[in-house]
């Protein structure tokens, strides 16, 4: 069967089992875009090229397959990459295709060219310049391959558009022949056993939860492990969700705004038992100082993850999912040995202690005065269904969402972590509903996120994709403001953003969507029941929060764990077990 | 340089680009590459790059991780120097008046070097060998002064391992 280059490249991703792509056409990419009219899969049209990545995004974060986006060369490209480093620093899987100006005419500096994969090498796991349209089948299937096997992560494939023209033979490959890449999935059997003891010695161990967790399908096993051991376990940012927030053994999130509990007992640990987290510095604080008496048990698909940043005492190179079990059984073999766990009553009592003086609080609003942005997150939190997807965008409303929500099941929060990306919630959480149509999706955005990819929210209009947003609307970028308060003398430099510019209701009824405003306490439940009505069309609902608010405790840049400050309130409230 | 020189040899796919992933991580990184030499091996499918580089063992095992990442990377190896073979190239055109030529002459031939070409001032020698021998003879040529040098970068495989014989042959 002879194809064209375009053809070839549709009926691969069909062949792929793509359902869906975000995209935007343009001249490099239009020989692709004719066979979409004819294929079975769905394309979202997306409003900037930015969206249909982080659409992409959230579409594999709920349903652990690639997202896929497509858009054409030079500026739409370029408009892709801020997506693809934000899915290479969270292993996010992605298929990025993209156009280029014909082969014969790179490097001339033709119209709207640029060196995508010179531009991209850097924040992608792998990029090919398609040179031959017979390549094709063979280069989609090893970036399906590459993206979601071993440690995910975004691949792009450039597609010179004469090579989309060319007349190929169609085949399809049965599988992928690379000679440098073949990730490792079972862990070392002898250090396993090692690790197993270290489980069974440790008077005051943790599990250090990470992302690798859910990319590793691994939720139900760490809770095997975790309830076979009695270890605590703290997810991070990556991994609300891994391990539910209402078990008993779940100390939620640790870092810079983790709750009090969560950053001490890491810090007095004697064992971290780090399962597909990579010692961000958002965690460890001033590495030198953090958790100073644990020894480390570190699994992790990506070898140079281990001993990246902390030495491990049990480095384990491995599949998250398949190491935990194995680790499972060499516990069991343990005990029936006769092994068993020093008594940990005292450390159980220490954390308890910590959980009752130091829990995450914050002070109602004075009557009349704005919401208090965790209020809201409280009254939404217990409006919704438990499987309810949170999308966030970054600030301070992030850093509420992920400590005021109660997470119980994986593959629940969706936010961008690694690189920090403002503007990464109303696409995603558009990309969430596209994967998981079936589940409420409510994005929690910043006032100043919201303003940097709202016109998605047409997308999403269009497509009848029916999200809802919920802005925290402080006025502010107000996570630069809390550190303009706190560490530049409340010089306030360039933070200000206003409540009402823009008017955020009329703007979301431009866009086809229901607006509604909250300003006092008592508006928070009928707004949000009346967005739960809505499934037809996106909602947004402008919160008009409290700009004074700050997220505590706060770990300061650049200090050590220790150096945890505590919400003003709770101050003095040292008691035995601290420190 | 100092002593932290490590050479790392690294097997790649012949695939366009390879080289620019490969040293883009170094620059990611902030770490100077000394030397790189790179060519196909006896397999067309795949080329060897070795790399001389400057940095201490810690980030060094950092960087090899990293590269393996990198899908066209098949499989890297750092070479001991004490359990290599390193052979270096270098081509030099140095002023040699009538007056020095002779002992630019016997300097070359002390260090089994080559005359390629003379000139009326000046002579182009090349001399092949171990780096170290090659930066002798560098530091030695130089005072007469260099008009254009060049060497290749040092390229290195690992030492056989001479087992001692066996010392009776078991014949069942
Ligand atoms: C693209 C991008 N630009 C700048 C920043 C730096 N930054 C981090 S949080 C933040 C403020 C976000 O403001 P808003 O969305 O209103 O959230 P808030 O902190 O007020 O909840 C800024 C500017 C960033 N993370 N991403
Ligand atoms: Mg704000």
């Amino acid at each position: 069967m002879k194809l064209t280059g375009a053809q070839a490249l549709i009926k691969s991703l069909e062949m792929e089992g793509v359902e869906v792509m975000f995209g935007l056409p343009g001249g490099a990419i239009l020989p692709v875009y004719d066979p979409i009219i004819d294929s079975s899969i769905r394309h979202v049209l997306v409003r900037h090229e930015q969206g249909a990545g982080h659409m992409a995004e959230g579409y594999a974060h709920v349903t652990g397959r690639p997202g896929v986006a497509m858009v054409t060369s030079g500026p739409a490209a370029t408009n892709i990459v801020t997506p693809l480093a934000d899915a290479y620093m969270d292993s996010i899987p992605l298929v990025v295709i993209t156009g280029q100006v014909p082969y014969s005419s790179i490097g001339s500096d033709a119209f709207q060219e640029a060196d995508t994969t010179g531009i991209t090498m850097s924040v992608t796991k792998h990029n090919w310049l398609v040179t031959k349209a017979a390549d094709i089948p063979e280069i989609v299937k090893e970036a399906f391959h590459i993206a979601s096997t071993g440690r995910p992560g975004p691949v792009l494939i450039d597609v010179p558009k004469d090579v989309s023209n060319q007349m190929m033979d169609w085949y399809w490959p049965e599988s992928v022949d690379l000679p440098g890449y073949k990730p490792s999935s079972k862990g070392h059997p002898r250090m396993i056993k090692e690790a197993a003891r270290y489980l069974l010695e440790a008077r005051r161990p943790v599990i250090y939860a990470g992302g690798g967790i859910l990319k590793a399908r691994a939720a139900e096993t760490l809770r095997e492990l975790a309830e076979l051991t009695g270890i605590h376990v703290v997810t991070t940012l990556m991994a609300r969700g891994a391990f539910p927030d209402d078990h008993p053994l779940c100390l939620g999130m640790p870092g810079m705004h983790g709750n009090y509990t969560a950053v001490t007992a890491m810090q007095e640990a004697d064992l971290l038992v780090a399962l597909g987290s990579r010692f961000d510095d958002r965690v460890t604080g001033k590495v030198d100082g953090f958790a100073p008496e644990a020894k480390i048990v570190h699994v992790d698909i990506d070898p140079a993850e281990l001993g990246k940043v902390r030495r491990a005492d049990v480095p384990i190179v491995g599949d998250c999912r398949l190491v935990i079990e194995e680790l499972v059984q060499a516990v069991r073999a343990l005990m029936s040995g006769g092994v068993q766990p020093p008594d940990r009553s005292p450390w159980d009592a220490t954390i308890r202690g910590w959980q009752e003086r130091y829990p995450l609080a914050y002070e109602p609003s004075a009557e009349g005065n704005a919401l208090k942005p965790q209020m809201v997150l409280e009254h939404l939190r217990d409006s919704t269904p438990d499987d309810t997807i949170v999308v966030s965008g970054v600030g301070q409303h992030q850093m509420w969402a992920s400590q005021y929500w109660r997470f119980n099941h994986p593959y629940t929060w969706v936010n961008s972590g690694g690189l920090g990306t403002m503007g990464f919630a109303v696409p995603a959480a558009i990309g969430a509903k596209v994967g998981r149509p079936d589940r409420m999706v409510w994005a929690v955005d910043g006032d100043g996120c919201f303003q940097m990819t709202a016109q998605e929210l047409v997308t999403a209009t269009a497509e009848r994709i029916p999200i809802k947003v919920a802005i925290l609307n402080n006025a502010y970028l107000g996570m630069v403001r809390q550190w303009q308060e706190m560490f530049y003398d409340e010089r306030y430099s360039e933070v200000y953003l206003s409540p009402d510019l823009p008017d955020y209701v009329k703007w979301a009824e431009a866009m086809g969507c229901v607006g509604l405003r909250a300003e006092t306490p008592e508006d928070i439940q009928p707004v949000i029941d009346k967005a739960n009505a809505i499934n037809d069309r996106p909602v947004v609902i402008d919160f008009r929060t409290d700009s004074q608010e700050k997220v505590y405790p706060m770990v300061p840049a650049g200090q050590s764990n220790d150096a945890i400050v505590v919400p003003p309130f709770q101050e003095g409230r040292h008691g035995e077990g601290g420190h | 340089m100092g002593g932290k020189q490590h050479i790392l040899s690294v097997l790649v796919e012949n695939k366009a680009g390879v080289l620019a992933r490969v040293a883009s991580l170094f620059a990611r990184r902030g770490f100077n590459i000394y030397s790189l030499a790179v060519a196909p091996t006896d397999d067309e499918r795949f080329s060897r790059i070795t790399v001389v580089v400057d940095v201490e063992a810690t980030p060094l095992e950092q960087i090899t991780k990293q590269l393996f990442k990198l899908v066209n990377v098949v499989k890297i190896s750092e070479l001991e120097p004490a359990a290599s073979v390193e052979r270096e190239l270098l081509l030099c055109t140095v002023r040699a008046d009538p007056a020095v030529r002779g002992q630019v002459i016997e300097l070359v031939q002390i260090f089994e070097g080559r005359i390629l070409a003379v000139g009326t001032d000046v002579l182009t020698v090349s001399l092949e060998g171990h780096p170290g021998k090659v930066d002798d003879f560098e530091e030695l040529i130089r005072t007469y002064g260099i008009v254009d040098l060049q060497r290749t970068g040092r390229v290195a495989l690992p030492k056989l391992v001479r087992r001692p014989p066996t010392k009776a042959l078991r014949v069942s």
